[in-house]
Formats: structure tokens, C-alpha cells, sequence
């Protein structure tokens, strides 16, 4: 198969010594749809930076859709389409002014160049505001607007920065059936980068997680779930300051039930049959006088995928992550 | 037509349209230049009575230096244009397009040069009419002091957008442009005849591009026979430092990239 991206041990550090990618390598077959998954500071847009030309890595090379990022920079720009995580639309311009310049840049001129931004518009419901300031748009319309500019020019491959990062849930699955359409039908390779491991469950056919510069897993959803045998099981306790060593060992003596970490007040465990288990592990708590506010047993998520590979549970890392490059810390985040 | 004469057009027509959109901005823009020429004018207007000054009309003499300085200040803002893009992520869409980088730069300095014109059209209006400036030098001298108000405004543009690349920080532009565009204005013959002033300033002012633009435009309009000799000197001068400054900036691209 046709590898749309290819990145090989790619490597940036910027100033301060700050390692943003340690050793990067992925490939992603042509029209499909590749999901980066990781904390804020793991790495992703840095990555998309690379393969998109906006930055240089330090070493490693990368190629998008047959060039080479750093040797045929040009060749690259014709083949992509690029959403970053901000709405990168021209406010005071209206949304039709927005995809006619973009399509300029790309060489679309007269009938054809019309034809794709009434398309563009029609297809994204933005054709009744198509004439209006963009500075007087919804949030959610800018979005859209943002991802019609990346598509002006029908890219072979689509880069989307976290394409829902700060919309409503429903404008996220809304944004979610679009993406999904749009890789169906125009035949796009995708490549997505999302902090919201149900986005990257959804959405993407392939996984990477991206931790601290480095993947740590990769395969589909489907694969990473199932290295997870059985199901997970969370027990909140009532207390704190439980000998948490003591605790694994009373749960380790419960049959079936495996892989148990404390962090903080929750207990996780895996085990084949969930709620078979479950009476079992609470006996055994009950035993030593531990109390339980609540238990919850479910099918493996990419949450426990990532628990397993970086030994730290999703949201836990993406509060005490580093920034992801140097201007976010100057810009005030996102 | 070449790719990047096209992309500039385009990106030229993106900000004459913005600044069209909000014509009261080129008002706003004129009222320092205004309060120069018409109140500081008035308030100095004996100075030309000194033994020694090169003008018996102080608006004759300070006009064109208004001209050239109302470039470089606002020129010293263009900067914060291409800043905004950065923080809205506009700068990063249009590089990842197969866009020319230099039709990224060219746009809005052409933009500005537009500008240039009608405030020096206005500007020179209001000294003659208002003023009571006159000027033998006419539509000749006028289109000197306009072509030395365009590089100059260019040349300065360039550079700030270079240092905007560069520091990525709002605060640090304005900072710089500020703490210098004072400084170049009273370090040159704007305001006051040079052979009056301390012979230390007058000779920074020989290295001063604001200098080179003031008297290029003020010998070309008040005089009515100018040494050409003296005006093409000081124009090639601000050509040669447009084409210096350009290339800054191009290669403050570059350095964007590696740090991005």
C-alpha cells in the first residue's frame, strides 16, 4: 500500500533544551484516517509542524505524499490541506473573500475557483452567511469555515490540528460525521491529532499515542483495546491515606483480577469478567476495612490503553504536561 | 505573470479591502502628522528668523519632513499586522500554502505604500492651503517626496515585520518602535535646520534614513532649481536599504521555521 506520510526518528528540541520529539516514526497508508493521540506537550503539533513545513526537524526525515518536507518544501504545500488548532480565518474579511484568496494561493482561478467555494460553502452550510463578516460568525461556523479553507484545493492528504478542541459536544460530533464523510468520499488521507481519546476511538483507523516526544503504542483502536484483556474495573474509595501496597496485595488474592494500580483514591484492576469479580474484590476490601464509595466496571477504553502505556492515566497527564512549543507559554495556551 | 507578483497582488488586495472597511483608520493616522505640521509649525514658525537658517518659510521648510515622517512612523507599526496573523494562526495557513514568501511580506508593505500616497497628498495639501506653505519645486518636487516617503516607509515596514517574526511578542514591537521612532525624528533635520544644530547630531544624521528621505523631498519641493545630484543620491541610498531591509526579512522566514 501507498504510504501517504512517512516519518523516520524525527527529532526537534527547541531553545531552553525543551526535547519536543525524541525519535518520532510512523507511517500512514494513503486514504486513511490516522488519529496522534496524546496530552497537551506529548508532541503533536510539533509533528504536524514537521509535516506540514512549518518547522524544520532537527533530524529524521519525513515525507507527505511522496516529497520530501525539507528538499521539496513547494511540493508538499500543493499536495496538503492543513486546519490548525486555532480558527485561522481572516475576520474581517467574509467567509466567500476567505476560500476565494486561499484558492488564489493554490492557482484556482475564475469559473473553477467559484465553482469549488460554492461547493465548499453549500457543503459546510455556511452558503446564507457566505457574504457576511467572518468576525460575526459563530465559533462552530468559524470551525467549519477553517476546514473548508483546507480543503480548497481537494489536498491528497488533510492535516486537523484537534479539530474539536473548544467546540460544544454536539458541534463535535457534528464536526465528527463531516471529517468522517469527507475521508469516505473524497478519498483523503486524514491526519488527526486529538487530546480526546473518544475523538481518536471514532474517527481514526490507525493509532499512534504520542507521550512525552516518543510513541509509545500504535495499531488500530480496535488492536490496542484488545491488548487489554477483559474489562477494568474502578473502585473509588471512601478514604484517604490507604496503604496502598497493602491494598494490591489484598486485591492481588482475588482470582482473575490483575494489573492493580492505586492513584489516589482509585483503584484500578483488570480482570476477564468484570462483574463476576466485582464481588469478590469488594469482599475483600470489606475484610480489611476499607470503605467504597463507588464501583464501575467497563470495556476496555483508549483511556486504560494509554493508563498501560504511559503509567499515568490520561487526564492526570494532561494537566502537569509541558507546553507543547515555546510561543504557547508566551500566548497564553489555548 | 510570475507567481509572487500575483500572490502579492492578492495579499495587497486583502489588506487595501480591510483598511478600505474602516477609512476613519487613515483619519486617525493623519491627526499627529496634522498636529505637527499645523500646531508645531505655528508654535516655531519665528525659528526661520535665526541667522542662518536655510528657509524664510518655516511650513515651506517643514512639510516635506512632515511628509517622510508620518512613513516611518506608521511604518514602524507594520509589524503588529503580520503579529495579529501569527496569534490568529493566519500566518501559519498562508505558509502552508504554496504561497510566495515574499508576496507574504510585499502585500501589506504595498498596502502601506498606498496609504503613503494619500497621506502625503494630504498632507501636502494642508500646508500649502492651510499652512501657507508654498513650493517651487511642484508636481516634480511633490513626486520626490512621495518616492522617498514609499522606500523609506518600505524599508522601515520590512524591518519591523522582520523583528515581529523574530520576537513573536506584541509588547517587544511596540516597545521597539516606540523607543526609536522619536529618537531618528529629533536625530535629523525634520524640525530644525542642521546647520544650527550641535555638530554631533548633525553628524549621526548623515546615517540616518529619515534624514536621507527629508532631504531628498525638501530639496526636490522647496527648491526651485534642486540639485538632483543631491536628491538621486539620497534616493538610491533608500533604495539600497530597502533591498537590504527586504532581504532581513525574508530571512526572518527562515528563522520563523526554525523555531516554530
Amino acid at each position: 500500500m501507498n504510504a501517504a506520510i512517512e516519518a523516520e526518528s524525527l527529532v526537534k528540541t527547541y531553545p531552553g533544551d525543551v526535547r519536543a520529539l525524541d525519535g518520532v516514526s510512523f507511517g500512514v497508508p494513503a486514504g486513511t484516517i490516522f488519529g496522534l493521540l496524546g496530552p497537551n506537550g506529548a508532541g503533536k503539533s510539533t509533528t504536524v509542524k514537521i509535516l506540514t513545513t512549518l518547522a524544520r526537524a532537527d533530524s529524521g526525515v519525513a515525507r507527505v505524499a511522496g516529497h520530501d518536507v525539507v528538499r521539496e518544501p513547494v511540493a508538499v504545500r500543493r499536495a496538503i490541506g492543513v486546519v490548525g488548532q486555532k480558527n485561522a480565518v481572516d475576520r474581517e474579511a467574509t467567509g466567500r473573500e476567505n476560500l476565494l484568496l486561499q484558492g488564489r494561493l493554490f492557482g484556482l482561478r475564475g469559473a473553477e475557483l467559484r465553482r469549488r467555494v460554492d461547493d465548499l460553502l453549500e457543503r459546510f452550510s455556511l452558503a446564507d452567511a457566505a457574504d457576511r463578516f467572518v468576525k460575526g460568525w459563530s465559533g462552530g461556523m468559524q470551525r467549519r469555515l477553517d476546514v473548508a479553507l483546507g480543503l480548497v484545493t481537494r489536498p491528497q492528504v488533510l492535516f486537523l490540528d484537534e479539530p474539536t478542541t473548544g467546540l460544544d459536544p454536539e458541534v463535535r460530533v457534528a464536526m465528527w460525521d463531516e471529517i468522517s464523510a469527507l475521508a469516505r468520499e473524497e478519498g483523503l488521507t486524514i491526519l488527526l491529532t486529538t487530546h480526546y481519546l473518544e475523538e481518536a476511538d471514532q474517527l481514526a483507523s490507525q493509532l499512534a499515542i504520542v507521550d512525552r516526544g516518543r510513541i509509545v503504542a500504535e495499531g488500530s483502536p480496535e488492536q490496542l483495546k484488545a491488548e487489554l484483556r477483559g474489562d477494568a474495573i474502578n473502585v473509588e474509595l471512601d478514604a484517604d491515606g490507604v496503604g496502598g501496597g497493602a491494598l494490591q496485595d489484598v486485591l492481588a488474592r482475588v482470582d482473575g483480577v490483575r494489573e492493580i494500580v492505586l492513584e489516589g483514591r482509585v483503584l484500578r484492576a483488570r480482570a476477564d469478567q468484570g462483574a463476576r469479580a466485582v464481588p469478590a474484590v469488594l469482599a475483600a476490601l470489606e475484610s480489611e476495612g476499607v470503605p467504597v464509595a463507588a464501583v464501575t466496571v467497563a470495556r476496555a477504553s483508549l483511556d486504560d490503553v494509554y493508563l498501560r502505556y504511559t503509567g499515568r492515566s490520561f487526564g492526570e497527564a494532561d494537566e502537569g504536561s509541558a507546553p507543547e512549543s515555546p510561543e504557547l507559554t508566551t500566548a497564553g495556551g489555548r | 505573470m510570475p507567481a509572487v507578483l500575483q500572490h502579492s497582488f492578492f495579499m495587497t488586495q486583502r489588506h487595501l479591502r480591510a483598511l478600505l472597511r474602516q477609512p476613519a483608520w487613515i483619519v486617525v493616522t493623519l491627526v499627529q502628522p496634522v498636529m505637527w505640521l499645523l500646531l508645531f509649525g505655528a508654535l516655531f514658525k519665528s525659528i526661520v528668523n535665526l541667522p542662518g537658517f536655510s528657509s524664510d518659510n518655516y511650513a515651506d521648510f517643514l512639510t516635506p519632513g512632515i511628509v517622510v515622517m508620518t512613513a516611518l512612523f506608521s511604518a514602524g507599526w507594520a509589524g503588529m499586522g503580520i503579529l495579529q496573523d501569527y496569534e490568529r494562526g493566519i500566518l501559519d495557513r498562508f505558509l502552508t500554502t504554496p504561497s510566495s514568501r515574499v508576496a507574504l511580506l510585499a502585500g501589506p508593505l504595498v498596502q502601506q505604500s498606498i496609504v503613503t500616497v494619500v497621506q502625503s497628498l494630504i498632507i501636502i495639501g494642508l500646508g500649502l492651503a492651510v499652512a501657507g506653505a508654498s513650493f517651487p519645486g511642484g508636481v516634480p518636487g511633490a513626486l520626490v517626496t512621495i518616492i522617498a516617503a514609499i522606500l523609506l516607509g518600505m524599508a522601515i515596514g520590512a524591518l519591523s515585520n522582520a523583528l515581529a517574526l523574530v520576537v513573536r511578542k506584541e509588547e517587544t514591537v511596540i516597545a521597539t518602535v516606540t523607543s526609536l521612532t522619536l529618537p531618528l525624528s529629533f536625530l535629523s533635520g525634520t524640525f530644525m535646520d542642521l546647520n544650527l544644530a550641535p555638530a554631533w547630531i548633525a553628524d549621526v544624521a548623515k546615517f540616518n534614513p529619515l534624514q536621507w528621505a527629508v532631504v531628498a523631498g525638501r530639496e526636490a519641493l522647496t527648491q526651485a532649481d534642486p540639485d538632483w545630484g543631491v536628491v538621486f543620491s539620497r534616493l538610491g541610498l533608500l533604495a539600497l536599504l530597502l533591498v537590504g531591509c527586504f532581504a532581513v526579512a525574508t530571512r526572518a522566514f527562515r528563522a520563523y521555521q526554525r523555531a516554530a
